[in-house]
């Protein structure tokens, strides 16, 4: 009998683990996206034009905070950080040609704006 | 012996990978509404890069601190990000009402879930009411799909010295792009909406507490989420690079 409660308990602390999102984790979650947000505003309306901060700085900052909150979303609120290692890869795997991409349009637009200029 | 045998074979069974169950653990349907939302990220993704390579290959572009300086119906002029900042917080908003209601969802707890789906909702219906109000606001410029604003208006959308040949090409390659883009984005939140009116409509009869799990409030909210994170990507390449 005692062994059953605690492998029920036991089963109960791995199932809310499983879970992840509690209402206390949500609004945290909401908090962290607000905030990077505010950064973000902070930086574009009184940073960047204050300081002269040229736009080659402003913007890799930009996209690793896009990045940041990418990251909150889908692992916390699609839920992809609490799914099985299989799933999250295969979903997150595939990315990298998304990535090839830039890489190869970025390419591709330097090539561009030497031809027009 | 041979029961030592058999526990082995469980053994090697007990690993993801090893079949007789699923390595992924999770529903057919909400699987495949990540391989959509996978798919859709392709999607959106080509248009944003297609946007970047333009940018980036031409010789000036409008500067989104001159084209998005208006709260429409309040400020003409002088307030950079502040109406789009509202937009985003609505979308981030209706975001966190959508988790919630999955939250209920997983506690079997109806009212609940009908509440923070109604929120979404709202949410969902205020943020396209925004983008019409910003869309309708470009458009009285002179903005559209193959449309730009006449001389003078323009100048206004760019640095001082740039060449209007010059102004008047990316200022096309600009208006194109943006309608596309956030209109693409636009409709996925429309469908959202739906979709999200739907589910509501089914809490509402009953069908997934006979059926005993909310599930497919989860995925309608993997859908929403998506949106949002849409949107996180197309602020900052529009609004804030």
């Amino acid at each position: 009998m005692s062994a059953e409660t605690t492998a029920v308990h036991a089963h109960g602390a791995e199932h809310e683990d499983h879970e992840g999102m509690t209402k206390g984790r949500i609004w945290k979650v909401f908090f962290v996206l607000l905030a990077i947000t505010c950064v973000e505003f902070i930086i574009a309306l009184y940073l960047a034009p204050h300081y002269h901060i040229p736009s080659h700085w402003i913007n890799p900052i930009y996209i690793v905070l896009t990045l940041l909150k990418a990251f909150y979303i889908v692992g916390y609120f699609m839920h992809l950080k609490f799914e099985k290692v299989g799933l999250a890869l295969a979903i997150i795997v595939p990315i990298l040609f998304i990535i090839g991409l830039i890489l190869v349009l970025t390419n591709e637009s330097h090539y561009w704006i030497d031809l027009r200029l | 012996m041979s029961t030592a045998v058999t526990q082995q074979i469980d053994e090697v069974k007990s690993t993801p990978w090893s079949g007789g169950r699923s390595p992924f653990d999770v529903e057919y349907g909400k699987m495949m509404m990540w391989f959509f939302l996978l798919s859709d990220a392709f999607t959106f993704s080509s248009l944003l890069i297609s946007y970047g390579a333009l940018r980036f290959s031409a010789p000036t572009w409008p500067a989104p601190s001159l084209v998005f300086q208006s709260f429409p119906g309040l400020i003409e002029h002088g307030a950079p990000l502040v109406f789009v900042g509202l937009m985003t917080f609505i979308l981030i908003m209706s975001s966190v009402t959508m988790v919630l209601a999955v939250e209920a969802g997983h506690r079997n707890s109806k009212k609940e879930v009908v509440w923070w789906m109604i929120g979404t909702i709202i949410g969902g219906l205020m943020f396209l009411s925004c983008q019409a109000l910003e869309w309708n606001h470009l458009h009285s410029e002179g903005f559209w799909w193959g449309h730009i604003p006449n001389k003078e208006t323009m100048q206004e959308f760019f640095a001082i010295g740039v060449p209007y040949t010059q102004q008047a090409m990316t200022s096309q390659q600009f208006a194109n792009l943006f309608f596309t883009i956030t209109g693409f984005h636009g409709f996925h939140v429309f469908s959202g909406v739906i979709i999200n009116i739907v589910i509501t409509v089914n809490v509402l009869l009953g069908t997934y507490q006979k059926r005993g799990s909310y599930l497919m409030v989860e995925k309608v909210g993997l859908y929403w989420h998506f949106v949002d994170l849409v949107w996180v990507f197309v602020f900052t390449f529009f609004y804030l690079v």
